[in-house]
């Protein structure tokens, strides 16, 4: 695995995506809750662009009539045909073990740090002010 | 499935002359704004709209009974970034659509204006004349590859006979459009002066799912959610299925050639079966019937492929194709509404090459003499 410098954290708003090439794959990182998140940019099911996805939260119900919301934002639904996937770790809501989508390691480093690499910074010039997210893959 | 599917499951040939190119039998196209339609629409019809507005035989009045899972049912990623509804904007849909996944010919599928809902049938009757000729000089003047329908909702058969032969005489349309849900069943007397004409006239008549009849979209009733309301596509096309076989159109009109579009094709074997099982028992009840209903499904109907069935096991899938035959499915894609099939990815079983050949292409092809 080689850690790839992808953006400035800035670049990407909170609630937001950017999609960014990496060894070939186009990998969506997502912006929520403060957190980084990334994955392959291509739904498993038909191939839909992730980036695309609305950001959801986690719904389910305990017994009809009532209803519980967590994990807001921290849920997409595909573009498409709506399956639902899990931004920590790309697990499908319906079936988790066989149908996922493919997740990257990120971190979230400062440019002083960086300095110090080695890190694959193909088109950055790393500041030591700027805090930059940073994709496994 | 696999644990992580990212490479798809059916690949296009990688080269130019061995591809196969698709012929997607339901593209929606999409009007940008009401005032596109009024070059084709007269000024009282135009007075109308802006007057009265559409009054459908549903509950609601400017939207549909039950919301849909996504803005005005489609992919997220189709709004055109000129502005504008997703499949309003031509170029968008070269680029999005037809250049990529290599669509040889669409099949235009208009549902504007809940076009086959108006209460107001002349009104109904005024707004499909319009789209009709806004097909054309919007979409197929423009771009070649995309085939316009015919709109002609049935219950005003003097009405829908008189835009079908305006149409055809133009040589332009590929297919006569009626509406799934009709006042009666599609198979009743009433509506057969369309078919006599459709027949004549060499066109396949196309029966897109969608749209209010005025009576609840399932036999049980007005249901609670989308989930169901979007189930009872299938039922309701099973259901004129059973109409169009058992009251005799295919027997009456041997030549006339019916196309059920977006209505997927997982129901038809037990429809079939379930038609047959009863034939046998009660063909006394029915004896215009000179064929059991399973003979007239193979012979006189097609079934466009989207929404494809997911079987949780593959095999199934393939079980399917095989019940309902490769010679009676036509890809389609439904492009740019939220449920779209990829024709690369969808088809989660293996395909031969003459069946792949058959359903992309070949099926179409000579079904619409493309």
């Amino acid at each position: 695995m080689t850690r790839h410098i992808v953006a400035r954290t800035s670049e990407i708003p909170p609630g937001g995506n950017k999609v960014f090439g990496v060894e070939g794959r186009d990998i969506v990182i997502f912006h929520v809750n403060g957190e980084f998140f990334a994955l392959l940019n291509r739904c498993p099911h038909e191939g839909a662009p992730l980036a695309k996805a609305a950001c959801v939260a986690r719904l389910t119900s305990p017994e009809p009539g009532v209803y519980q919301r967590s994990r807001v934002g921290e849920l997409l639904r595909c573009p498409w045909h709506g399956w639902e996937f899990d931004m920590r770790n790309g697990q499908s809501y319906f079936d988790p073990q066989r149908v996922k989508v493919r997740s990257y390691p990120v971190a979230v480093e400062s440019g002083e740090e960086l300095q110090k690499g080695p890190y694959v910074a193909e088109t950055f010039a790393v500041h030591v002010e700027d805090n930059y997210v940073i994709v496994e893959v | 499935m696999s644990d992580v599917i990212d490479r798809p499951i059916l690949e296009q040939e990688a080269t130019a002359k061995t591809r196969l190119r698709i012929i997607d039998c339901d593209v929606h196209p999409s009007i940008h704004a009401h005032s596109d339609l009024n070059p084709f629409l007269p000024k009282r019809w135009q007075e109308h709209l802006k007057t009265y507005g559409s009054h459908l035989r549903t509950p609601y009045i400017g939207t549909t009974p039950y919301p849909r899972s996504s803005p005005l049912i489609a992919r997220r990623d189709a709004w055109p970034p000129t502005g504008g509804p997703p499949g309003s904007d031509l170029d968008f849909m070269r680029k999005q659509h037809l250049d990529p996944l290599d669509v040889e010919f669409g099949i235009l599928q208009v549902l504007d204006l809940f076009i086959f809902s108006q209460q107001n049938l002349e009104f109904g009757a005024a707004i499909q004349r319009a789209i009709n000729d806004w097909q054309l000089a919007f979409w197929s003047d423009r771009e070649p590859r995309l085939k316009a329908s015919i709109l002609a909702g049935q219950d005003d058969t003097q009405l829908a006979i008189a835009e079908i032969e305006r149409c055809a005489k133009t040589g332009r349309y590929v297919q006569i459009n009626v509406c799934p849900r009709a006042n009666e069943p599609l198979g009743r007397r009433r509506y057969w002066p369309i078919y006599e004409r459709a027949q004549e006239i060499g066109l396949p008549l196309g029966i897109h799912v969608g749209g209010y009849g005025g009576h609840a979209p399932t036999g049980g009733g007005w249901p609670s959610f989308y989930i169901e309301e979007h189930q009872s596509n299938a039922h309701t096309v099973a259901a004129q299925l059973s109409s169009l076989v058992l009251e005799g159109v295919p027997e009456r009109f041997p030549k006339l050639q019916i196309v059920f579009i977006e209505g997927g094709f997982g129901w038809i074997p037990a429809t079939t079966w379930r038609m047959d099982q009863h034939f046998d028992r009660f063909r006394s009840e029915v004896p215009h019937l000179k064929r059991r209903p399973s003979e007239y499904v193979k012979q006189h109907f097609w079934f466009t492929t989207q929404p494809i069935d997911e079987p949780d096991e593959a095999k199934h899938l393939r079980a399917l194709i095989d019940w309902v035959g490769a010679d009676r499915l036509l890809f389609s894609s439904d492009y740019p509404h939220w449920d779209f099939d990829d024709p690369r990815f969808a088809f989660k079983t293996p395909l031969t090459e003459t069946e792949r050949k058959k359903i992309f292409n070949g099926n179409a092809r000579a079904l619409y003499k493309l």
